[in-house]
């Protein structure tokens, strides 16, 4: 069975699976239209697999926002593999194209959708960071809710002091999703806002505290500092905790994303990533480099404004995303 | 990492033709290769880079790199010269209308920084140019996105327009502009929600935002660390509505900005402002040429320069430099010293401008934390004065001392004496080789 073929029944498995698939489809259709529309382009326009060829598919995987070393090494790959098989249609390289971008997520790691980690009957703590303007309130209501609706008692923490606004915000999406919101006024010690949420998560036998914190650019080195002493007073009030640090990165930013994840990682150890805003244009390619290079894995998809558009992440998905038009012509 | 600049880029290619009589069409090739990932890394979209690339090679097969003894120097140049020309002039004056109030109008994706913008804009125009803003909150979707506003507006003591998230961000506009003619206002600044470029509807509103009240400048609020989508953010914001002008947020973080190139190349608007912090007066003018120095990763020495020329005082300067010539440099003149690099602004947002510092892996290793300058300044503060004069005193009971009396170890006493000698070696190499020149080199007091 070829590897697409995998792919397609993997997909009709379930009925829940195929609603995912059309999650993905319709969020990303603007992402698939251009991204396979070029490969099918491509393989259109070049019959043969030369030079010429790898050069365009580059130019493809770039715009993607795939990291460039990441493409770069692809294409090596794929030049082997296109030699060791003898391939010399176009048509043919498909297959090998999806196989590698999955295998460049998975590496040697099984492949599974990975979730969240969180404790039976006892509280579990996470941590949301990432730079301004991401999206990190926002995904906190959105998974609240999803929590909240799954039957879990959560409580949010208003971490974020600075930004005007932020703390009101946050508040609204706690009325949304009807959960408790802990905060104090604006410009207060962020960690003693967590402690505080801790307590009250605590005290209220919430099963999930969400930490919101001030968006900061990973290159200010006291702001991070400060991420990292809220992380400890959540590890010393916590056995254990935090169970997840969720980064949030907008899929619209380049090649700074992974920056951004290897030093928000150092600050804080990042376990999770939530990709934003993917229901534009942008393609959020960098993800692959970023599990790649870094292990994080991607857990959540923010695919619209609605509060059920955030997804769990499948690396399979995503591709079959970017492929759907390749797949279904085949 | 895989950021470097086009400088450590191209630095094995060079190598390798220096002591080559001449450049063959292959090295050019390869050079122009770099060139490529370089731009690429940096986020600049692929088709501009084309373009781009194509201009290069064209100037660099020609006479004016191939007969150069500098090569390497003469490409980065060429490519320097192009990137600067493609982003243009310096342009950040913002349009007066004849009839006031002037109506400034924003636009962009979530998260770009509109609303801290609007808040930059309205001091910069107090300040600079003494006006008096009115700050208009149309964006009625995003939960406490008008409470940001109206809190911003507090912290600079300016009004906010705000008819709460039920009424039509038309009618929010058109109010807010009728409330500012009556009562005398000479701009408004407009606050719209973001939204997404291909969102219809959305787009629709904002055209309808600008038929209402037709604007005397459109800005685009664009988010420095955007990748190779900037170029579809850009275009299609600008079909519909026709900016004026682009302010690019976020550029004191650590990405190049390449999208800056690209934002320019489709749209062929300005890029006038730059957002630079989170502080509502961190907004600078955008310097095109600087911006390329960024790009190709070579450091903002410009900035620099200009950040040490208002902070450093002239006379102090003059004497640095004659104690450094003389060698009679002082751990006093040190500590003066550390207090004029502190009056510059964070040391890693300085140390970010130098060229080649990326590359300085011992720097970056070192985690320019501004405490360890705070052990610095103790170590120093515990000498006497005696001490400070003439390190070559320190023995080991001086030292215990100082170390008890800073809170630190004598192991790190003793790595400050060191550094410190070897500073003093360093400043009498750098005279020595000014003093050969014609004029001053930089004069940056801690180097």
């Amino acid at each position: 069975m070829s590897f697409m073929d995998k792919l397609k029944t993997r997909f009709k498995k379930t009925e829940e699976t195929e609603e995912v698939s059309t999650k993905y489809k319709e969020g990303m259709k603007k992402s698939r239209n251009s991204f396979s529309g070029k490969i099918n382009d491509l393989i259109a326009r070049y019959r043969k697999v030369d030079e010429e060829f790898f050069e365009e598919l580059e130019e493809v995987l770039i715009a993607a926002d795939t990291g460039v070393m990441t493409v770069m090494d692809l294409i090596d790959e794929l030049k082997m593999e296109v030699k060791r098989q003898n391939i010399k249609d176009t048509k043919d390289i498909k297959d090998v194209i999806s196989e590698k971008l999955v295998e460049i997520y998975y590496g040697d790691d099984d492949e599974e959708v990975e979730t969240l980690n969180l404790k039976e009957n006892e509280l579990s703590v996470i941590l949301v960071v990432g730079v301004n303007g991401v999206g990190k309130t926002t995904s906190i209501g959105k998974l609240a809710y999803q929590l909240k609706q799954e039957g879990k008692r959560v409580v949010l923490a208003a971490g974020d002091t600075f930004r005007a606004g932020a703390i009101e915000q946050l508040e609204i999406w706690g009325e949304r999703a009807d959960v408790d919101v802990i905060k104090q006024g604006p410009g207060s010690d962020p960690a003693a806002v967590i402690y505080d949420g801790i307590k009250a998560a605590k005290s209220r036998e919430a099963d999930v505290l969400i930490c919101d914190t001030a968006g900061r650019l990973q290159n200010k080195v006291n702001l991070m500092n400060e991420l990292t002493k809220v992380k400890r007073v959540i590890e010393r009030e916590v056995p254990g905790a935090p169970h997840e640090v969720l980064l949030v990165l907008d899929a619209t930013t380049g090649q700074n994303a992974l920056n951004q994840a290897k030093t928000f990682s150092e600050a804080t150890n990042v376990s999770g990533i939530v990709l934003t805003k993917l229901d534009g244009t942008a393609k959020g390619g960098i993800v692959l480099a970023i599990r790649n290079e870094l292990q994080i894995p991607v857990k959540f998809v923010g695919l619209g404004e609605q509060v059920e558009d955030l997804q769990k992440f499948d690396a399979h998905a995503f591709v079959y995303g970017l492929f759907a038009d390749m797949l279904e012509e085949a | 990492m895989a950021f470097e600049g086009l400088a450590d880029r191209l630095q094995g290619t060079i190598k390798r033709i220096t002591g080559k009589g001449k450049v063959s069409e292959q090295d050019v090739k390869e050079m122009t290769r770099e060139v490529r990932l370089a731009l690429l890394e940096a986020d600049v979209n692929f088709k501009v880079v084309k373009q781009l690339i194509n201009r290069i090679k064209e100037r660099a097969v020609g006479q004016e790199v191939m007969e150069s003894l500098t090569p390497g120097q003469q490409v980065i140049k060429v490519v320097k010269e192009e990137l600067t020309e493609l982003m243009g002039g310096e342009q950040s004056k913002i349009a007066a209308s004849d009839r006031p109030p002037t109506v400034i109008m924003m636009a962009g994706l979530q998260g770009a920084g509109k609303t801290t913008t609007v808040g930059k804009l309205a001091a910069h125009l107090r300040k600079n140019h003494n006006r008096k803003p009115l700050l208009a909150a149309a964006d009625i979707y995003r939960p406490a996105a008008i409470q940001q506003l109206e809190t911003l507006g507090k912290q600079l003591d300016m009004p906010v327009f705000s008819i709460g998230t039920e009424a039509n961000p038309v009618d929010i506009a058109k109010k807010a502009i009728e409330k500012a003619k009556e009562e005398h206002y000479d701009y408004v600044i407009i606050d719209t929600a973001g939204r997404l470029h291909v969102d219809e509807d959305l787009m629709d509103e904002l055209a309808q935002i600008k038929t209402a009240v037709t604007p005397d400048e459109i800005f685009l609020v664009v988010d420095a660390m955007t990748g190779q989508d900037a170029v579809n953010v850009a275009e299609s914001f600008n079909e519909q509505l026709d900016v004026t002008g682009v302010v690019l947020t976020k550029l004191d973080g650590d990405t190049r900005g390449g999208a800056a190139l690209s934002i320019k190349a489709v749209t062929g608007k300005p890029i006038k402002f730059a957002g630079m912090g989170e502080k509502l007066d961190q907004l600078e003018a955008f310097h095109p040429e600087r911006m390329a120095s960024r790009i190709l990763g070579m450091g903002d020495v410009l900035s620099l320069i200009e950040k040490a020329q208002t902070n450093v005082d002239e006379k102090q300067a003059k004497d640095l430099e004659e104690k450094m010539r003389t060698m009679s440099f002082t751990f006093d003149d040190f500590l003066e010293q550390m207090g004029q690099v502190k009056n510059m602004g964070p040391l890693d947002e300085l140390m970010a401008m130098i060229p080649g510092s990326g590359k300085m892996k011992g720097l970056k290793n070192a985690q320019l934390d501004e405490k360890q300058l705070v052990h610095v300044e103790a170590i120093i503060q515990s000498m006497t004065k005696k001490e400070r004069q003439d390190p070559g005193l320190m023995n080991a009971s001086r030292k215990k001392r100082i170390a008890k009396g800073s809170g630190t170890s004598v192991s790190q006493v003793n790595r400050l004496l060191k550094q410190f000698d070897e500073m003093k070696k360093m400043m009498k190499q750098m005279t020595n080789m000014q003093k050969g020149k014609k004029g001053k080199g930089m004069n940056l007091p801690f180097m």
